[in-house]
């Protein structure tokens, strides 16, 4: 008998699967990013799979793990793919690898492992390039039609790896600035937000491209609440808020302050509010904890890509909360049953 | 219909209930032997009245209560009493209990049996009735029911305004309320309208689970027929809906407050077979003799049974035929059952279920992983705790964090680990916290206790040092009235050296005698207070002595 102790039947779910789902619900976007952007980063995200992998069997058997067992998790697996979802493709190869290897060996073990990182591995990664590296990370590839220089897969390969760009190719012909930092950079110009919005990098909604990305990362969320992968409650407290806050001062002052549609299909709004956010391990676990959680990461995401330094504040406001969490959790503990109208 | 009412979270873990109701309840044939414990029920384990080499008959009282949370224990069947000793019962533990082993006549000849007109008898008279007839709950606590239709504390009279009758039976798995209800519900419907007579209550609902309509069906028709103004509600299928605070809630929308009894709200509540077991006590003036079993898992005939109190295991389960994969059995559902440690162990009136497991029917759980507090636990927990925190505090050791998140209002239900996709044991690490925490309660009892004697051994001395020099006192009174004798003859000791030294060792020897003589006068010359005093003090030394003894035999030494 396997187990002594009832329950002696157990749901078939487990970490792993759990994991996959959301592997699975980042392909939508992962596709409309490749029709966009180009195959660069499906480099990317091997690059940062091998890594992820690679660290993290290294760290297990560094810390007396079981390795097979965590490795099936998928869970290191994840944290590479979103890194690499967040910086910029045509990155020079080692610049992921430093990244994700950050995020597995720091970041997540360190820490303890699996279930005991205080913040969220990814966004820790991104913030370490981001300071580190900030040359490199505004590498951001045109989209499709928009540069004046499309590279070939080929090209790109040989520049990720080799760093040598086809003659007469400058780096700037082949990568831009990016919607947001396009924006933050005209508005300190005094142009008006309409001017701005009319350059050819804009699309319908947000970026030209990305707007698409993000509605891939929004159809992947809407399938992981529809699995019960992941609860409304941040998704709806994040992109609300930021709905908020960003009308608000769309409302005051058109001229200088995009719509709110435009923040939530920018940067990484929507990768934010499915898959960042989301991890459960970083966030709260109560419910009026996940929603003062994500509330406060809109808000903060806004601020700081209105006010702040940054472009986007996705991963900065993330793990800005990821400090607050356990403040949050002890003061929105549940009414338990028997106790309701009581003080717990 | 009333409005029906939801609790948080509940799974849905799959019944299997089918397997084991497509046959009629079976009537097991009289064992050659049967194993009847003295302690089948909540409490103090029933007296045995019997001794080996008599001959009982079937209903005859073998255990006489003893205690107030306690029942009586009846000869199943008739026949003579081989022996009473310990034997193995099916206590988690394995430890062995008093149990009496009857060797069955095969003649089944009853006692007399005398119903009783439960409406022109007073209700106290009910209660000791169900006493002595050893009426437990048979939903799984058996808890006795005579206790739970007393008026509460401070209260002449029963304030209950709702009787539940709880058929929800919401574990998987098991049937034999379902079975029962479908079978005999007129019968389950006349013991639940005694109960609602002996509570005074005005209102009883019957709460049965949606995945059991021919029960339904039949608990309406007997009701219908009966002409009782009871209401049968089909509650939608929801493990823990079964709990009795979960189905308080679920029925009346009322939730016991934590840590109060649902008396305290004005609730009862009963299981169906206990209703059934509370008919047959007072119209056919029937003791629990037996009761009804699911037997089912890995077995080619899965089904229910009725089987006699004290019946081995053995015997039921091979009626059953287990199939040649069975590596074991679990008694109760799979939720909160524990392994049988053997099957040499007589049915009790707490065994409801035997499920015999094979792999293919309940796999090994993978690995254990790191908690990843995706908050699955939380939603399903029908106390609305928060299972990952309380696992993260019992782990740590942190009891004092369990308890501040309330680690005793959780039931155990296990449906927090039952969606864990992490698969901790998490209800191991409650059930530890909580074990650990009443542990550490007796030993801070213990080193209160130890407290108190100390301060007061402190008082003792004090007040013995008090008692030491009133006698040295006393003693030189004495002394000195003993003492005019010895200086009449010190000086004539200086008139001659030999003579001197004569009377010297004369006098030694007199003030020794006088010295023994002084010092038992010493007590026997003390006033009546101070021999008082000294016979109280030698009494308490020994209640001191006593409890200093009894101390060292607790268990925790």
């Amino acid at each position: 008998m396997a187990a002594f102790f009832s329950p002696f039947i157990s749901k078939p779910v487990t970490v792993s699967r759990i994991m996959l789902q959301v592997l699975l619900a980042l392909l939508p976007g992962i596709a409309l990013y490749v029709w966009y952007f180009g195959p660069a980063i499906l480099v990317s995200i091997a690059l940062a799979s091998i890594t992820a992998l690679g660290t993290e069997a290294l760290m297990l058997k560094l810390r007396n793990r079981p390795v097979a067992p965590f490795l099936k998790d998928h869970s290191a697996l994840l944290t590479g793919w979103l890194l690499a979802l967040s910086i910029p493709p045509l990155a020079p190869w080692w610049l992921i690898v430093v990244g994700t290897a950050f995020c597995i060996v720091v970041a997540k073990h360190l820490y303890g492992g699996l279930g005991n990182n205080m913040f969220n591995p990814a966004m820790i990664g991104f913030a370490v390039l981001i300071i580190s590296f900030p040359a490199q990370m505004t590498h951001w590839i045109s989209p499709h039609g928009l540069g004046q220089i499309e590279l070939t897969f080929a090209d790109q390969l040989r520049y990720m790896f080799l760093g040598i760009l086809p003659p007469q190719v400058t780096l700037d012909a082949i990568t831009m600035a990016t919607p947001l930092d396009t924006l933050k950079t005209h508005l300190h110009l005094q142009e008006p937000v309409q001017q701005i919005l009319d350059m050819p990098i804009y699309g319908r909604l947000a970026g030209h491209g990305s707007e698409m990305v993000s509605w891939g990362f929004l159809a992947g969320g809407l399938y992981l609440m529809a699995r019960r992968i992941i609860s409304w409650h941040i998704p709806l407290a994040y992109l609300g808020s930021i709905f908020a806050v960003a009308g608000i001062f769309h409302l005051l002052d058109p001229a200088h302050y995009v719509t709110p549609l435009f923040h939530w299909f920018s940067g990484a709004a929507m990768l934010g509010a499915f898959f960042i956010l989301t991890d459960p391990v970083t966030g709260p676990t109560t419910q009026t904890g996940k929603l003062i959680f994500a509330a406060g990461a809109g808000l903060l995401t806004y601020l700081i890509r209105i006010f702040g330094g940054f472009p986007d504040g996705t991963a900065f406001a993330t793990l800005l909360m990821n400090i607050c969490v356990p403040l949050i959790v002890l003061y929105t503990q549940p009414k338990i049953f028997g106790r309701k109208g009581r003080q717990p | 219909m009333s409005a029906l009412f939801k609790f948080n979270g509940g799974v849905h873990p799959p019944t299997h209930k089918a397997e084991s109701t497509t046959t009629p309840i079976a009537v097991l044939p009289l064992p050659t032997r049967l194993v009847v414990p003295f302690r089948q029920h909540a409490g103090d384990a029933a007296t045995p009245i019997v001794k080996p080499g008599d001959h009982v008959l079937k209903g005859q009282l073998i255990g006489e209560p003893q205690g107030f949370v306690s029942s009586a224990v009846h000869a199943p069947t008739s026949g003579f009493i081989e022996s009473i000793g310990p034997h193995p019962v099916a206590h988690p533990s394995g430890l062995p209990d008093i149990c009496a082993v009857l060797i069955p006549d095969g003649k089944e000849t009853w006692i007399e049996k005398v119903a009783v007109d439960y409406r022109n008898t007073p209700v106290a008279e009910l209660r000791d009735h169900l006493r002595i007839s050893g009426i437990v709950g048979l939903g799984g606590a058996t808890f006795p029911s005579d206790i739970k239709l007393r008026p509460l504390r401070g209260h002449s009279i029963q304030n209950i305004e709702v009787l539940i009758l709880n058929g929800a039976e919401c574990k998987p798995y098991i049937t034999c309320d379902d079975m029962l209800m479908r079978e005999r519900a007129t019968e389950v419907v006349r013991g639940g309208e005694i109960l609602r007579f002996m509570l005074g209550a005005g209102k009883v609902l019957i709460g049965i689970e949606d995945n059991k309509p021919e029960a339904i069906a039949a608990m309406r028709a007997a009701v219908a027929a009966g002409n009782l103004p009871f209401e049968v509600v089909s509650i939608p299928t929801l493990y823990p809906s079964g709990s009795a605070k979960q189905l308080i809630r679920v029925l009346t929308g009322r939730e016991v407050p934590s840590g109060q009894l649902p008396t305290d709200i004005g609730v009862q509540c009963f299981n169906v077979a206990t209703a059934y077991s509370v008919a047959r006590c007072f119209e056919q003036g029937e003791p629990m003799l037996s009761r009804i079993v699911t037997v089912t898992g890995n077995v080619t005939q899965p089904r229910n049974y009725e089987v006699l109190l004290g019946t081995p295991i053995a015997d039921l389960l091979a009626h059953s035929q287990p199939k040649t994969d069975t590596r074991g059995y679990l008694m109760g559902g799979p939720m909160m059952g524990t392994p049988l440690p053997s099957t040499d162990v007589p049915l009790v009136k707490a065994s409801n279920c035997f499920i015999a497991i094979s792999d293919a029917l309940f796999p090994a759980p993978p690995a254990t992983l790191p908690c990843i507090r995706c908050g699955r636990c939380a939603e399903a927990c029908p106390a609305d705790l928060q299972p990952m925190d309380l696992y993260w505090f019992a782990r740590a050791k942190d009891f004092g964090k369990t308890q501040s998140y309330h680690l005793f209002d959780c039931i155990e239900c296990g449906a927090c680990a039952y969606v864990c996709p992490s698969h901790i044991p998490l209800v191991q690490y409650y059930r530890f916290a909580k074990s650990e925490i009443r542990a550490r309660e007796q030993d801070k009892l213990a080193a209160d206790r130890a407290r108190e004697r100390h301060e007061y051994r402190e008082f003792r001395m004090e007040r013995e040092k008090r008692e030491k020099e009133e006698k040295l006192r006393a003693k030189e009174r004495a002394a000195q009235t003993a003492k005019p004798a010895i200086n009449d003859e010190a000086p004539t000791a200086s008139d001659a050296a030999a003579e001197a030294r004569h009377k010297i060792q004369e006098a030694l020897a007199q003030a020794k005698t006088q010295a023994a003589e002084v010092q038992p006068k010493n007590t026997e010359n003390l006033s009546q207070e101070q021999q008082a005093d000294i016979a109280e003090i030698e009494a308490r030394r020994a209640r001191i002595r006593e409890l200093a003894k009894s101390d060292v035999e607790a268990p925790k030494e």
